[in-house]
């Protein structure tokens, strides 16, 4: 399959294309969207488990003395609470309040563990390397991949290969370890992106496609492509970054006020604090919110919503959902128009949209004690 | 009746002045599972090279470009109810729309199934 040459390869490059995948340019990499078909793949991890591979996400390692205080001052986490084990949701801000990007930090020792989006990466690493004080070391780990795997019978598959100082039962969602997956050192956390039970796997590139092989070989897991990635995350009203946020939009507007931790909502002091507190305390202008889409015809980012004649809104992320049956999508809308009759316009057509909580699919996260 | 292509992918079926136009298998390979489909309604005139009718995967919306001009004498209703049939049946019962042709001497410019055949295989 020819692939364009200006896009960089990742660990699985070949590993995809030897398993039939269609392989596209994403984030600056050639990214498997597809293996047989995104409907049978969504649908598969929804019922069994699905292998991702989300290697063209940035995995960095910051440490040094003041950590902590360096990270908050950015960050609008709560690290007091965030202690060895666990992993939490956060963002970066720019000074104005809006959202550079979305990440996840966990507590390793005398270290924080990031994970950020891929097409962002860099300008994070800048960013981060612009901001923090010189004695914290921001590492890079271009040498590992990042697999993701997902789905109600993630478990029973991943738990064969794994052995740690705890058991795999120990993780619940939104913790992590450093386990030993095959022989190889791998940092696990229980979370990602499909609103399934599921596990995220860090392990040295090097290993990465032996790895792939030995979860692939189970009977529950099959590799799945970037397309069902995005249609699990937009039924589990996970929003996506460059499309439901950006630097434009603040946490409060996008309904992510649950990344910026309780402390820091009543002291502050983080970057953009100013913009996001009178945001809090005013309400925002606009909000985020989840549609069901009247009819069969999907209605995509771009489109723009209209109250009767009057623009009020845009579609951000949108299309057809395989688990619901039906299109759904996100968009803003104005907190002036949260309740009136709204329509999305899709080829000259008014669509009517219905305004409905998210998730669209419940989210079927492993919170409970260990089994 | 002859069967004609065109370079995006769409086949027509002429018979005397009237023609049935579709996606071909490969073009639906590409686009993956269809989840909607829009054709044109009756009385619709479409000129060659034109939009003439929605498809929708999963993931994306694409435009099924006329073939030929003239005037659109059905549409495929069976589509709105299942859109999958461009995948399961595209150069059969997954048929978008008939038209009345308004200049036959287009098709001329159009590929037959073996010039298709070699098209697809030199992309």
């Amino acid at each position: 399959m020819a692939d364009d040459t200006s896009t960089l390869e990742l660990p699985l490059g070949d590993w995809h294309r030897a398993k039939g995948a269609r392989m596209v340019a994403f984030a600056g990499y050639a990214m498997p969207i597809q293996y047989e078909g995104i409907m049978a793949e969504h649908l598969w991890t929804r019922e069994n488990a699905g292998l991702f591979d989300v290697s063209h996400m940035g995995q960095i390692l910051l440490s040094g003395e003041g950590l902590d205080a360096a990270v908050e001052a950015l960050l609008p986490i709560d690290l007091s609470t965030l202690k060895l084990g666990m992993q939490r949701y956060s963002l970066l801000l720019n000074s104005e309040g809006g959202i550079l990007d979305d990440l996840m930090v966990s507590r390793w020792p005398d270290q924080l563990y990031l994970v950020v989006n891929g097409a962002t990466k860099w300008d994070d690493i800048a960013h981060l390397r612009a901001n923090l004080p010189d004695q914290i070391t921001l590492h890079h780990l271009e040498d590992r991949a990042l697999l993701a795997l997902q789905g109600p019978k993630a478990f029973a598959a991943l738990e064969r290969h794994v052995t740690g100082e705890w058991p795999l039962t120990a993780l619940t969602f939104m913790r992590f370890g450093h386990f030993e997956l095959a022989g190889a050192p791998a940092s696990i956390s229980r979370s990602g992106y499909t609103g399934e039970d599921g596990f995220e796997i860090s392990i040295p590139a090097t290993e990465a496609a032996r790895i792939a092989d030995i979860l692939c070989a189970e009977p529950e897991v099959k590799p799945i492509g970037l397309g069902a990635r995005d249609s699990l995350r937009l039924e589990a009203g996970l929003p996506l970054y460059g499309h439901d946020m950006n630097a434009t939009i603040d946490p409060v507007e996008a309904g992510l006020v649950f990344g910026i931790n309780k402390r820091r909502r009543e002291s502050g002091g983080f970057a953009g604090a100013d913009h996001i507190l009178k945001t809090l305390a005013d309400g925002p202008a606009r909000k985020l919110v989840g549609f069901t889409v009247e009819g069969k015809m999907p209605v995509r980012e771009g489109a723009e919503i209209f109250s009767g004649d009057t623009q009020v809104g845009s579609i951000t992320s949108g299309g057809f959902a395989p688990s619901v049956g039906a299109p759904i999508a996100m968009g803003y809308v104005a907190a002036t128009h949260l309740t009136s009759s709204l329509e999305a316009e899709v080829r000259g057509k008014r669509v009517p949209l219905t305004i409905t909580p998210m998730p669209f699919v419940p989210h079927r996260y492993h919170r409970g004690a260990a089994k | 009746m002859t069967r004609y292509f065109t370079q995006d992918h769409e086949w027509i079926d002429v018979d005397g002045d009237t023609a049935t136009v579709g996606i071909t298998h490969y073009a639906q390979e590409q686009l993956g599972d269809i989840v909607f489909a829009e054709v044109p309604s009756v009385g619709t005139q479409i000129k060659k090279g034109g939009d003439a009718a929605v498809v929708e995967s999963v993931k994306a919306a694409s435009d099924v470009y006329a073939p030929v001009s003239g005037t659109v004498i059905e549409g495929n209703g069976a589509l709105e109810g299942d859109p999958a049939l461009v995948n399961t049946d595209p150069e059969g019962d997954g048929w978008f729309f008939k038209l009345t042709l308004s200049d036959p001497s287009e098709l001329d410019s159009l590929m037959d199934e073996t010039a298709y055949k070699a098209f697809v295989n030199g992309l």
